[in-house]
């Protein structure tokens, strides 16, 4: 151990849930100002109220839930190409 | 003066072989000075055809400068420039020496008028950037570079091909459209989808990239793949199998990335996403969606090699790049975090960075064509780019869980080369009228509205969103050394064990045959020794009684036949 390393904003817990709950604020902000903004997108569905904001967030995590399923079939050892 | 002489790919590639006989400052200053010297003949070169010269009874042409040569030869002086403040630090001569001359062939094949003259120097690329994998050294290092020199120059044998095919049916080796009927075009396209990295033709790219040295990879990442988008846009704009082959190519390498450990893998994984948004724009061919692709490849350029030279920096100072390994670095390397968080809002396309106002010209293209599959997987591929580059690079690299690891800032060459990046990257977003002004086409688009900056930050702030819950709850996937399956296991595993399979068959049948061969001819040997052997019933002396009675049986029966 450093003695008496610097401490960091981000190494309190509080700090990070704060950056946390920042994002979900962020989100309802950008929900909020969405009836003030015209929206004109090439198809009709993306006038629909906030949908950006849910394609993203449902895309995210289908994402990750498929990556982590794919893992099952493709992961191998990390030696896997220099056995013999 | 006939103009061919200001083509910039001469200066760098003579200008390179230089570079081994020079130490010191006059190294770094002459490095420097050859892009640098290149972008004023760039500046001075006039639209127009030069350097026609005959060759086997064919025309060549070595220098055809219009909008779209003209737009990759700044980009590719740009990164090259950029390259080589980054490889400063570099006490090998090889690495700036084939990294200048690679950015020179790259810039000679932009410029090409002629598949000939575009296949020596498509081949010079491969020759010169595997010297970059190479420099690092390592068993590892060696064969992947050996299996990216292959599949380069697979691709530069069918462009030769195809070449000749079409020189056959023309009777010209003009360099215009060529188009999937066309004699030989094809192949032409095949050589072009290798280097492109298309979907199953990718894998040389993320075995090859995260293995070379730390300098190395940012050469990489800048030239050859971008060669391929401008060959495609040149040959096949408007090809609508691109944009499925595009759409692919942004979908299913982000799967990867997020699995991956390696966080220059990682990169190579995206850089493969962010390619299929240009060749979907390619395959969509309205002027709008080729503007798309060559502004996209312009500001990729340059955020992508920001992006690699923040984890090459984290490399060279920490001796790893696994996600595994790393964590808390924003502490020991302050500069190195905030250069590769405006990669990452770049290529993430945030408002104000450079990917904003160049990728989604291509999402209006498609949406105005209305293609809205290829739409919708655009969009998921823009919120996964994110996902995995924006917020995982950055994130595993520099924050996440403190791995306790404390080094030294970047040195000061690589902190002013990413310092030189992200401000191209955030002046390109915040005044992108001088890159419109270099397109193909005239520009008539709008990135900044107020729907489209909300949409994108909404669809880029859920995405984020979705990021920290699941970092919270757990369920994302914690980061693992392993190795992931791709299609390289087709030509490492599949087609070694095939040929071993043979092998061991045709070892098993000789075996086998060889073993009942020699049984049947001892079995035979038996045989003659029972019947002719010293003891043998035919090779014993016979009494004479026995002889007499044989002599008069024979005659005997030579009475009875004669008398039949």
């Amino acid at each position: 151990m450093r003695p008496a390393e610097r401490r960091y904003w981000l190494d309190r817990k509080r700090n990070v849930d704060k950056v946390y709950w920042g994002v979900w604020g962020l989100c309802a902000l950008l929900f909020l100002v969405e009836p003030l903004v015209h929206k004109h997108g090439e198809f009709a569905f993306e006038d629909w109220f906030g949908f950006h904001g849910l394609y993203g967030f449902v895309a995210c995590v289908g994402l990750v839930l498929a990556a982590k399923g794919l893992r099952r079939l493709l992961k191998r050892p990390k030696d896997f190409y220099e056995r013999h | 003066m006939s103009g061919i002489e200001l083509s910039p790919a001469w200066t760098l590639i003579l200008g390179a072989a230089l570079v081994p006989w020079l130490r010191g400052a006059a190294r770094a200053v002459w490095t420097i000075a050859l892009p640098l010297a290149g972008m004023l003949q760039l500046w001075w070169l006039p639209a127009g055809e030069f350097g026609q010269l005959g060759f086997l009874g064919e025309e060549l042409l070595l220098v055809r400068a219009d909008r779209w040569s003209v737009l990759f030869a700044w980009v590719f002086l740009i990164a090259a420039a950029l390259c080589s403040i980054y490889a400063l630090h570099v006490r090998d001569w090889l690495q700036p020496a084939a990294g200048l001359a690679y950015a020179g062939a790259a810039i000679g094949a932009v410029f090409a008028g002629d598949l000939l003259t575009l296949f020596v120097f498509w081949e010079l690329t491969a020759l010169t950037s595997v010297l970059l994998v190479w420099a690092r050294a390592t068993p590892a290092a060696f064969g992947a570079g050996m299996r990216y020199l292959l599949v380069q120059l697979a691709s530069g044998m069918l462009l030769m091909l195809g070449a000749l095919q079409q020189l056959a049916a023309t009777g010209s080796l003009r360099f215009e459209h060529i188009g999937l009927e066309a004699p030989g075009g094809l192949l032409i396209f095949l050589a072009f989808g290798i280097k492109c990295a298309f979907p199953l033709l990718h894998n040389w790219l993320q075995d090859a990239y995260p293995e070379a040295t730390e300098a190395g990879t940012v050469f990489l990442s800048a030239f050859t793949t971008k060669l391929a988008v401008y060959a495609l846009a040149r040959g096949f704009a408007g090809t609508g199998e691109l944009i499925w082959i595009g759409a692919a190519m942004t979908a299913f390498p982000i799967f990867y990335a997020v699995i991956e450990n390696d966080l220059r893998r990682v990169l190579a994984y995206s850089l493969n996403n962010q390619l299929g948004f240009m060749v979907a724009g390619i395959g969509i061919g309205t002027e709008l969606a080729l503007n798309g692709t060559a502004s996209h490849a312009f500001s990729h350029i340059i955020y992508k090699a920001l992006l690699f030279m923040s984890m090459g920096a984290v490399l060279y100072r920490v001796g790893t790049i696994n996600g595994t390994d790393l964590g808390g670095l924003y502490k020991s390397m302050p500069w190195t975090a905030s250069f590769c968080i405006v990669g990452a809002a770049s290529i993430s396309a945030f408002p104000l960075f450079s990917g904003f106002v160049s990728k989604s010209m291509i999402l209006s293209a498609a949406g105005e064509e209305g293609l809205l599959l290829t739409w919708l997987v655009l969009l998921f591929a823009s919120a996964g780019v994110f996902h995995h580059s924006g917020i995982k690079i950055p994130y595993f690299a520099f924050f996440a869980h403190d791995s306790g690891k404390r080094c030294a800032e970047a040195p000061a060459n690589m902190l002013a080369a990413m310092a030189i990046a992200a401000g191209l990257c955030i002046g390109i977003g915040v005044y992108p009228a001088p890159l419109y002004a270099l397109l193909p086409y005239p520009v008539d688009y709008q990135p900044y509205s107020g729907s489209h900056v909300l949409t994108q930050l909404q669809l880029l702030v859920f995405s984020a969103l979705a990021f920290s819950v699941l970092m919270r709850t757990g369920i994302y996937p914690p980061e693992m050394r392993a190795v992931n399956l791709d299609s390289d296991w087709i030509y490492r595993r599949f087609a070694p064990a095939l040929v071993h399979g043979a092998e061991a068959l045709l070892a098993m049948a000789r075996a086998t045959l060889g073993g009942a061969a020699r049984a049947a001819g001892r079995r035979l040997g038996a045989l003659l020794e029972r019947h002719h052997g010293a003891e043998g019933v035919l090779a014993r002396t016979w009494t004479t009684g026995g002889m007499a009675l044989w002599a008069a049986l024979l005659l005997a029966a030579y009475l009875v036949v004669y008398y039949l």
